[in-house]
């Protein structure tokens, strides 16, 4: 398939439409709208469902009803929307049926702005709404990949029965890039006995949240927890690059990784080997492959559009073995790659 | 003969099908207790007066009337 | 011998109300409006299209009653989940059991937009001027001087505000077709009731729009009345500030009904 010129939101909901999204509900908001404004015109000429919701609670809320009946469905948000769903995303995860959520982060905390952050990632990989869930949550850090993890987020929610989300930020969703998308096919649904499309033949479904007695609800936390540790055990995903001869091991996801890697480059030049350890799943977080990459390195620095919030994730995949140093931009402010140099020659000038 | 017949393990005791009756009382609460220690309500006939209009039955919240005619 | 062979049942639980024991407190009416939404989905022969969704509040176990898909929804939010489900499946009835509190006070969102979207999908709403699962808090449909948990001293509607009716308030919105009030609190009352549900669901699978039947009930409990004085205290307060009737019915309605 020949490649395309799309922009990152552009290419999330083709993406989206291409790996058999039946059904989109989502709610203006900026970095995200163009997501919403494609689904707009594409969705209905497909014959699939849209609904430009009331808000991101009714958005989550379409996607729940949607997804209880097995359609593969999706929303797209930007932080305060990503607030908004928290509730309906817990539900989502405890009825056990499949949904994709992607949030193209903006500065915050509150209104913020529209400028890329990655302050959402406690929100997204530790769960978010109430209740003992944990999403597998997909960062990627180029549109192509956006393309490639939008897909993969599907056939994880479906084979998960869980929530998946894609972590992305502004610039991602506003930049443009050459992508090769797969061919567009018509919906395809798995067998889905559990959903609810009429007790027409069998005995009829019920999806709920609710167990009042507690040993129940214990089981059903107990299954989940399961589930969970299958999706530790198959669905990590990673990215080393330069690594095996690095002194600096940086680590970093999506745009900061992007910034991260030309930040290398220039570094090598200075005669800093440094690499880079990019997560993919920062949910199920690659804590053993860290660790791993952390021992051929002398320190690391990790690098977010945050105040810090991976690098818990790191401290606890590598503990006190290496020196651990950390460089964050907030407010929706990114860095230039040279300020990453200075952060990495800093990270390796403190013994 | 329309009648009437009262599950008393489901009746709640609640009442609602004792005001109704266009024949009067033939519906009235019992003075015993079912095992959920409500006092269910009894179908008193003597004079066969029961329509069968199933009055009674509409009312009941817990569906534990059932209407022969 | 001859007479008891003759003899036919006329009044039995409905094929789609499951033979178990409801959890809601005697003389209840929320039982009364499960059965009825039963008898409908049983006339129209429609229990295996049918997908309910049930509200927060003491109906929250309405899939264990009425024998249908079910869904459970989050606080006010059921008629999003419908919204969801009927635009993947237009061929599925789908329909919402909410209360005062989930509708029209933390779910009054969902509900106006899925109304003025014109969302082919019902809605049974039980208004009962109170918040019964939680123990008889105010909720927004609980009148003027109405005690409650949470209005020790009567609702005061300079702190408090005004009761909401709903019917007014989602018959004024294009995309809605059919709102009416009705009670159950007699016999007669249950019959039109049980007419108003099945024309919803008629609306409903006919493509008409959005339809919603409100129901005038009771909650005895947190009343703090015996349920005959519940039915009482419903009809001499209740309906003055919540009259019985039809708030919207679209032509494209009442030619519906003129053919069934
Ligand atoms: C988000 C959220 N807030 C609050 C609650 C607590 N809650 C449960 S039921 C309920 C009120 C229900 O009242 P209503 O909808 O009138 O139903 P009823 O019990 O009267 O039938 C509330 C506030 C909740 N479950 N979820
Ligand atoms: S069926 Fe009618 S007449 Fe007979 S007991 Fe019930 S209400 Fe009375
Ligand atoms: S209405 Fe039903 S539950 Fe109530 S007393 Fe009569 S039979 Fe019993
Ligand atoms: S608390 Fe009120 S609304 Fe709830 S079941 Fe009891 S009587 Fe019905
Ligand atoms: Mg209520």
């Amino acid at each position: 398939m020949a490649k395309v010129l799309m922009k990152g939101n552009e290419a999330i909901a083709e993406a989206a439409i291409r790996a058999g999204c039946e059904a989109y509900f989502g709610y203006p908001i900026t970095p995200q709208s163009e997501v919403l404004e494609y689904m707009s015109a594409r969705m209905p000429e497909l014959g699939r469902a849209f609904v430009q919701a009331e808000s991101e609670l009714g958005a989550v809320n379409m996607v729940y009803g949607a997804a209880c009946t097995g359609a593969r469905v999706m929303t797209t948000t930007s932080s305060p929307g990503f607030s908004l769903m928290q509730e309906g995303l817990s539900y989502i995860a405890c009825s056990e049926v499949p949904a994709v959520a992607v949030n193209v982060m903006r500065g915050g905390p509150g209104l913020g702005n529209i400028q890329p952050s990655q302050a959402d990632y406690f929100q997204m990989t530790k769960g978010g709404g109430h209740g003992d869930y944990s999403p597998i949550v997909l960062a990627p850090s180029t549109v192509q990949e956006a393309v490639d993890l939008v897909i993969l987020a599907f056939d994880l929610a479906d084979k998960y029965r869980q929530p998946v989300y894609i972590i992305a930020d502004g610039m991602l969703g506003q930049m443009m890039e050459p992508v090769e998308l797969p061919e567009l096919k018509p919906p395809q649904r798995p067998e889905r006995p559990w959903a609810l499309t009429g007790a027409k033949g069998r005995p009829r479904n019920i999806i709920t949240s609710l167990q009042l007695d507690p040993p129940t609800l214990e089981k059903v936390n107990l299954r989940l927890q399961e589930t969970y540790k299958r999706i530790r055990e198959n669905e990590q995903r990673y990215e080393e690059y330069m690594t095996d001869d690095a002194d600096l091991l940086v680590v970093a996801y999506g745009t900061a990784a992007r910034i991260v890697k030309t930040a290398i480059v220039k570094a090598r030049r200075d005669g800093l080997t440094a690499g880079l350890f990019r997560p993919i799943t920062v949910n199920p977080y690659p804590y053993d492959a860290l660790r791993r990459a952390a021992e051929k390195a002398k320190r690391l620095l990790v690098v977010e559009l945050s105040a810090g919030q991976m690098l818990e994730d790191v401290r606890l995949a590598v503990m006190d073995k290496r020196p651990i140093h950390f460089f964050g931009k907030m407010g929706g402010v990114v860095p230039m790659p040279e300020d990453v140099v200075d952060a990495m020659k800093k990270a390796m000038a403190e013994a | 003969m329309p009648r009437i017949v009262i599950d008393v393990e489901r009746c709640k005791g609640c009442g609602l099908c004792t005001q109704v009756c266009p024949k009067g009382d033939l519906v009235q609460m019992s003075d015993e207790f079912n095992s959920k220690g409500y006092r269910p309500s009894k179908f008193v006939d003597p004079e066969k007066k029961c329509i069968g209009c199933a009055f009674c039955a509409n009312m009941c919240p817990d569906v534990a009337i059932t209407v022969y005619r | 011998m001859s007479e008891a062979k003759e003899e036919k049942i006329v009044f039995q639980r409905p094929k789609a109300l499951c033979d178990v024991v409801t959890h809601y407190c005697p003389g209840c009416l929320h039982g009364v409006v499960h059965r009825v939404i039963a008898e409908v989905i049983d006339d129209l022969g429609i229990q295996e299209i049918t997908v309910g969704i049930a509200p927060v509040g003491c109906s929250v176990l309405a899939y264990n009653y009425i024998a249908t898909d079910f869904a459970e929804a989050a606080h006010g939010r059921a008629p999003a989940m419908a919204t969801g489900m009927k635009r993947v499946h237009p061929e599925l009835v789908v329909f919402t059991y909410q209360g005062d509190g989930d509708l029209a006070a933390i779910g009054t969102n969902e509900l106006i937009h899925a109304a003025t979207r014109g969302e082919n999908i019902t809605t049974i709403f039980i208004n009962n001027a109170i918040y019964g699962m939680t123990g008889g808090q105010m909720a927004p449909t609980t009148l003027p001087g109405q005690v409650t948990t949470s209005t020790p001293r009567g609702r005061d509607t300079k702190l408090a505000g005004f009761p909401v009716r709903v019917c007014e308030l989602v018959s004024t919105l294009e995309g809605s077709a059919y709102i009416v009030r009705r009670s159950a609190y007699n016999p007669s009352e249950i019959r039109k009731l049980k007419a108003a549900i099945k024309t919803a669901f008629q609306v409903q699978m006919a493509g008409l729009g959005y339809s919603l039947v409100e129901v005038v009930s009771n909650c005895p409990t947190n009343w703090g009345m015996t349920p005959l004085e519940s039915l009482k205290w419903l009809q001499e307060n209740m309906l003055a500030y919540y009259p019985l009737g039809d708030y919207k019915v679209k032509d494209s309605v009442k030619e519906l009904m003129a053919k069934k």
